[in-house]
């Protein structure tokens, strides 16, 4: 029930914010941050009553009563379906991602959205709670349901605050992610068939999909379609077009949470389902995704090169970035996981963080045309630093959980096929070159004599306080990154073994 | 006959009796708020009768079958009249004192459409057909004011004339060929018979099926469709895109299963290509539609495919299949959803007025002016959409797990990229709602008492269908 609680928490909150826009302008974002803070303290307060997360150790991705936790309730009967969420260490720190992406997001929209103020707050708890879902559900058909869920709010968020070409970013967005949902969804409903068929039994959970016989054939056609769906949404190569288009046109903290948590739901789509609930295809498949990935890398980083506008140099970051955990998942061993999972984590803060450099640039000089800045260093030195820290922690500098993450990725893939490895370190200088660009096309060189007539106010408490706040989570995951991988390492071994009986002998 | 069966009839009955007792008092003395209050008492007892009526189920004449599935249809389509009568009670204000006449059309046409659900045998299908596409001329054409309203009409009415011509003619061939009008009887004969006088059974049978797909306006029999949508007053829109439509898919769906026609290869086929023609012609041609009815009437030809498919699975489900029954409640479930999404779509229009020009433009910042209408049209846009938490995704996922059962992979492949452009013009119902207020609100925009709780009921109605569909597969698998 716990985890049901965390989603209806959030789906409360989202409401109440919506309605207190009538006592003051400022109340939605302060019932928003007290939704996400109680979600995070009920969330604790549960962990607290576990007995450890030793257990974590020991669980074992096929057994629900080895998980964290586990919950489960009829829904439709008729059909098998059942509110059936789990949580295991890859889960919990999506989760805990999630959240504090969330308050991130609400400080980053605390002076960007100027109206329907209640509205937005109550999108965007409704989108976070949609990701939660997402994160731990694992009846297949809930799972779908959130999947979707977590959309329309989004779509709303891009659609009505959005900058001035929103109605087709919004519209893109929504088509390209829901046509590939319609794939899962029919991709699910084959998968449950084909189950029906061996077992008689109708059921949409996991734990009882994980053990289908099926045919090489549906096999290969059912992982595609979770594959297709998952990798639109990360996005990899060649279905990355909605993205540079809904993160430029979004409101800042629509892209926070755009590139910093839904991205990472197709990244956990493909290590939870596309993966074990298709161990063989997925081995027969992975050179192919490891091309996908690798050709990620570089044609985003390519492509990021080559922009003028600052948030969309960063979409294509993304793009590129997302190649690596692409590379991570379907190297399928260890230490590739591990990187892929830590990539989730730390892209997350550094993205997030630069969107909300570009939304801070855009409030001021109403544009976010590198041609129209340069020079800012002088003017807002704070935003200077913080936005030099996480361009730096973006392109891999060694000591920062990116590097940390890319390197694991390429450690790992080095292991299964030494070229694509070779060929993907190549990103880590491209990502340096467009990087290092951003940096000094905005804020180096001669101020723009435009600015003259424009207010120029550095960052402010609240502003530094979030920036600080990634800053020291971004340096944590790079020193003393242990702890993620022990919280994960039971899930992540787990699958690897459950994806090596598809190895063939 | 017996007092059983006349029990049986109860539904037909009470609603007989409205319609007499609503002509009695207009002849006395015009009144017609005292004409509303008869309608909906009547409409609201015929509810009940229904119920009732579920006691006594059995072959009444060899006309009608009354059975459960029936009398749930009955209730369906009851329900979605009363839901138009209160949205007639505050339309036609240059009508006046002449609105009597409307509401007993109404009752007329829901009487039409009740003997629909409910025949087994030519004659009466005929006769419920006749009697509901006669009343709705009528109501089409009500408002004195105005050129389109009338025009529609006489659209549907030369259509509509010729497409029931057809349909008799194929019938009196089939009546040639197999000797037998009743649905079963034409079942069982209709094999034998083609074998002796192919041409007859073809020539007949392809004439049937075109009136049919004239009246369900499926492609490429729907060009009559968005045109009547836009013209005909919003209240007689909702009327006959649930009711009439409704009706006579369910009396299709009887056919097809008293008649187990499923067992013919060729009336599948050709169900099959009149489905996939209609996802997507309709969704297509709904893509570059600024109007919200027109929009909807090619909808609706979407949708009437997505329905077919249900009834193409039959076959391949009847073969000892464990999900044979799925396919009664998935005709159950997704006509249900169908009807109150789309009364929950044209309630809204309605409410906000525009009659014939109901343009997206005059949605612009409905949000903020009007946030229940803007809520219920976009809950109902949504579930058109087919997106979970609503009636329509549950009916979708019917649809897709019977097509997968019955290895349908054509249909279920066209149902993907129909639902994908659907999504599409949608959507863009719900953007212009959520897009900032431009030009001047439309003059209905006055608030009535009755409007917020009768959306928030609808808007209620298919949510709650999306999130609690157990309570209703229970509650339909009674029937």
């Amino acid at each position: 029930m716990a985890m049901i609680n965390l989603v209806l928490i959030l789906l409360v909150g989202g409401v109440i914010a919506a309605l207190s826009e009538r006592w003051s302008s400022n109340a939605p974002r302060w019932v928003a941050l007290a939704t996400i803070a109680l979600t995070l303290g009920y969330l604790l307060s549960q962990m607290a009553t576990m007995e450890d997360l030793q257990r974590l150790q020991a669980s074992t991705p096929s057994d629900p009563a080895t998980w964290l936790l586990h919950f489960k309730s009829p829904w439709i009967p008729a059909f098998g379906i059942n509110l059936e969420m789990a949580l295991d260490g890859i889960s919990l720190l999506m989760v805990l991602l999630t959240l504090f992406l969330g308050a991130v997001a609400v400080s980053a929209s605390w002076t960007d959205v100027d109206q329907h103020q209640g509205f937005f707050e109550a999108n965007l708890l409704w989108t976070l709670a949609g990701v939660l879902g997402v994160f731990m559900a694992v009846d297949l058909l809930l799972f779908f349901v959130f999947w979707e869920v977590m959309l329309i709010p989004m779509y709303f968020m891009i659609a009505i605050w959005g900058h001035e070409n929103r109605g087709y970013a919004a519209m893109k967005f929504f088509i390209f992610t829901q046509a590939s949902g319609l794939l899962m969804l029919v991709a699910t409903l084959g998968l449950v068939a084909a189950h029906r068929e061996a077992t008689g039994v109708f059921s949409f959970s996991y734990f009882d999909l994980l053990h289908t016989p099926m045919s090489e054939t549906t096999a290969h056609w059912l992982m595609l379609g979770f594959f297709i769906a998952f990798v639109v949404k990360l996005p990899g190569f060649p279905f990355h077009t909605w993205l540079p288009d809904a993160h430029t046109q979004a409101p800042t903290a629509g892209s926070v949470i755009l590139a910093g948590i839904l991205l990472k739901t197709g990244a956990y789509g493909l290590i939870r389902f596309a993966v074990p609930l298709f161990p063989a295809a997925a081995v027969e498949f992975a050179p192919i995704a490891l091309f996908l990935g690798v050709t990620g890398i570089l044609y985003g980083a390519v492509l990021a090169f080559a922009q003028t506008d600052f948030k969309r140099l960063v979409a294509y970051s993304s793009v590129s970035h997302m190649g690596f955990i692409l590379l991570g998942v379907y190297a399928l061993n260890e230490l590739a996981l591990q990187g892929a999972v830590m990539q989730m984590i730390a892209h997350g803060f550094s993205t997030a963080a630069l969107f909300m450099i570009a939304g801070a640039l855009q409030e001021r000089l109403h544009s976010r045309d590198m041609r129209q800045m340069g020079g800012l260093w002088q003017a807002m030195p704070r935003m200077g630093a913080v936005a030099m820290f996480f361009v730096i922690a973006s392109l891999g500098l060694p000591g920062l959980g990116n590097f940390v993450a890319e390197f694991l990725v390429l450690l790992g893939v080095f292991q299964v096929d030494r070229w694509i490895a070779v060929i993907a370190a190549l990103g880590l200088i491209t990502g340096a070159v467009y990087s290092l660009m951003l940096m000094q096309r905005a804020f180096h060189g001669e101020p723009n004599p435009r600015f003259e007539n424009l207010q120029l106010d550095d960052f402010g408490a609240r502003e530094m306080l979030t920036m600080a706040a990634m800053i020291v989570a971004l340096v944590a995951l790079g020193l003393y990154p242990q702890p993620i991988f022990d919280t994960t390492q039971s899930s992540v071994l787990g699958l690897v073994e459950w994806s090596a009986q598809g190895v063939p002998q | 006959m017996t007092a059983q069966q006349l029990l049986a009839l109860a539904p037909i009955l009470s609603l007989s009796l409205t319609v007499i007792v609503l002509m009695a008092q207009t002849s006395i003395r015009r009144n017609p708020r005292l004409a509303w209050w008869i309608a909906a008492v009547g409409l609201l007892v015929t509810l009940w009768c229904a119920e009732y009526a579920g006691g006594f189920t059995q072959q009444v004449t060899p006309l009608f079958n009354v059975d459960l599935w029936g009398l749930w249809f009955s209730a369906l389509l009851v329900f979605a009249a009363l839901v138009s009568l209160l949205l007639a009670r505050d339309a036609f204000p240059a009508e006046g004192h002449r609105k009597e006449e409307f509401y007993l059309l109404l009752l007329l046409a829901t009487l039409g459409a009740v003997v629909l659900a409910q025949a087994c045998h030519i004659a009466s299908l005929l006769l419920g057909m006749e009697l509901m596409g006669i009343a709705l001329y009528a109501m089409i054409a009500f408002p004195k004011d105005g050129s389109l309203p009338l025009e529609a009409a006489i659209k549907y009415l030369v259509l509509s004339a010729c497409a029931s011509a057809m349909l008799l003619f194929g019938f009196a061939l089939v009546y040639a060929a197999t000797g037998d009008l009743s649905y079963a009887g034409i079942g069982a004969k209709v094999g034998a018979a083609y074998g002796q006088n192919p041409v007859l059974v073809m020539a007949g049978s392809a004439m049937v099926l075109a009136g049919v797909s004239f009246k369900l306006s499926l492609a490429p029999f729907h060009m009559w469709t968005p045109d009547v949508y836009q013209g005909a007053p919003t209240t007689v829109t909702s009327f006959l895109a649930t009711l009439s439509k409704g009706a006579m898919f369910i009396a299709l769906t009887r056919f097809v299963i008293d008649g187990q026609l499923y067992h013919y290869p060729a009336l599948v086929n050709a169900l099959a290509a009149l489905a996939m023609a209609s996802i997507l012609i309709g969704n297509w041609l709904a893509l570059r539609q600024t109007q919200i009815k027109r929009l909807l009437a090619y909808s609706s030809t979407a949708h009437i495919g997505y329905l077919l498919v249900i009834l193409i699975s039959l076959p391949q489900l009847a073969e000892g299949s464990q999900l044979a029954p799925l396919g009664r409640a998935a005709v159950s479930y997704y006509l249900a959803a169908y009807i109150v999404t789309t009364l929950a779509a044209l309630s809204v229009v309605h409410m906000i007025g525009g009659e014939d020009d109901t343009d997206l433009r005059a949605y612009s910042g409905l949000f903020w002016r009007h946030p229940v209408q803007a809520a219920t049209l976009s809950v109902a846009m949504l579930s058109l959409a087919g997106i979970p938490l609503t009636a329509g995704f549950i009916a979708k996922f019917y649809v897709i797990v019977l097509s997968y059962d019955a290895q349908l992979w054509w249909l279920l492949g066209t149902l993907v990229v129909g639902s994908a452009i659907g999504i599409y013009y949608y959507l863009r119902v719900i953007f212009s709602m959520a897009s900032a207020a431009q030009g001047a609100s439309p003059a209905g925009d006055s608030q009535l008492g009755w409007r917020n709780p009768l959306a928030i009921l609808l808007m209620l109605m298919v949510l709650g269908l999306g999130t609690l569909p157990q309570t209703f597969i229970d509650l339909a698998s009674q029937f």
